[in-house]
């Protein structure tokens, strides 16, 4: 194996530098080759959300004309706007709620033109697998706590417990309670897109 | 011949997690589903046969006193390309990896083999015994991943085998991965003995 270079001050800073020097260097050309995929991979997956939550047919692209909706002094929800021959069928929106037992949970959540709710994707969350991990599924159609064709502005969008009409995930109470939370909050939005769109 | 000896050395005789018990942090966390530890274990791989590979060519250039840093420093650089790629190419495995991709950088395995074998052998040698514990890992996490999903969950890679309404959440918390790692560990001193 030859003999190692001695420890001596000027060999030690010229082979960090040397190596921190490639190392930087090779890093930075994949993130150069990769930066591109990556933004492709990220757009193709929003556009499959809003895809997923919105079952009428549009023909625009929802991303491009992406709105911000404030719901209240500080927060705003990025709104996607699905139109047919530039009439709004329904919007997509990306909402969050902090209240999750495992603080952020992201929803992207579809509303029909009448306020009622078409479809929903979590996108990011990090609730307890095998509980609050389930409401990807549990709130679905063939869920058992299926909340699509709710209207969250004239219905009560609450779990049972607390007096509202949605079944909760069983042992995940807390995390009902956000994912309603979500929808109540997305509600307000699209009730600001609805309003500007008739403006 | 040797080189097999080596590569087989890292599969069975010194497993990584199972012998050796280094890298328990993603051991434990991400093997909550079959895949998931195939990922990681392939991940993993990937960056050992590289970092053994790399530092076995320059462990002669590199002086005694800044050995530890220049190692690091290659394998962080290794780790970055596996997350960039990852997350351009697989974005699913990505999300569901998550934070445990950079922490490969200190996940005890990588410098622990460039520390015990890659600067003191030789190029082939070095490939083999990195690609033997990156086996030996991607294995052992496939294993404890199977076993978790199916007790947890009831699937089978993704496949359902029994309705999850069965399925015991313990295994797919924490203590479960502790409770069936423990378990296999006895399973493979118990073989090793026998012997």
């Amino acid at each position: 194996m030859g003999k190692k270079l001695e420890s001596n001050f000027t060999n030690m800073v010229l082979v960090l530098f040397l190596i921190t020097f490639i190392a930087s260097s090779a890093v930075g050309y994949v993130h150069e080759l990769t930066s591109g995929p990556i933004k492709a991979a990220k757009e193709q997956k929003q556009t499959k959300a809003i895809k997923d939550v919105i079952p009428i047919a549009f023909n625009n692209n929802p991303a491009q004309d992406m709105i911000k909706a404030q719901i209240n002094d500080k927060e705003s929800f990025e709104c996607y706007p699905a139109k047919k021959d530039n009439k709004l069928v329904g919007v997509a929106i990306k909402c969050n709620t902090m209240k999750g037992y495992g603080g952020e949970i992201s929803i992207m959540v579809g509303f029909s033109m009448e306020g009622k709710i078409t479809g929903y994707t979590v996108l990011k969350y990090q609730e307890t697998p095998g509980l609050g991990a389930k409401m990807n599924n549990w709130f679905q159609k063939t869920g058992k706590g299926n909340v699509l064709g709710m209207n969250p502005t004239t219905e009560s969008m609450k779990v049972t417990k607390d007096g509202g009409q949605v079944d909760a995930i069983t042992a995940a109470t807390i995390s009902s309670r956000a994912f309603c939370d979500a929808m109540n909050r997305a509600a307000v939005a699209f009730a600001f897109v609805k309003k500007q769109s008739n403006k | 011949m040797k080189n097999l000896r080596i590569i087989l050395n890292g599969i069975y005789k010194e497993n990584p997690t199972f012998t050796l018990m280094l890298g328990m942090c993603p051991t434990l966390g991400v093997t909550s589903s079959a895949i998931n530890g195939i990922g990681m274990g392939l991940a993993t791989a990937f960056v050992l046969v590289m970092s053994n590979l790399v530092i076995s060519l320059v462990a002669g250039l590199i002086p005694d006193k800044v050995r530890i840093p220049s190692f690091i420093v290659i394998i962080a650089a290794f780790v970055t390309v596996v997350e960039l790629v990852m997350q351009a190419y697989v974005p699913a495995l990505y999300e569901s990896l998550g934070l445990f991709i950079p922490l490969i950088v200190v996940n005890c395995i990588v410098l622990g083999r460039a520390e015990a074998f890659a600067c003191k052998n030789k190029v082939l040698p070095s490939i083999c015994d990195g690609l033997g514990m990156g086996l030996g890992f991607t294995l052992s996490l496939t294993i404890l991943g199977s076993i978790r999903e199916l007790l947890g969950s009831g699937k089978m890679f993704g496949n359902v085998i029994f309705n999850d309404h069965y399925g015991m959440l313990l295994f797919v918390l924490a203590p479960g991965a502790f409770i069936v790692l423990g378990y296999l560990m006895a399973i493979m001193n118990k073989i090793k003995n026998a012997k």
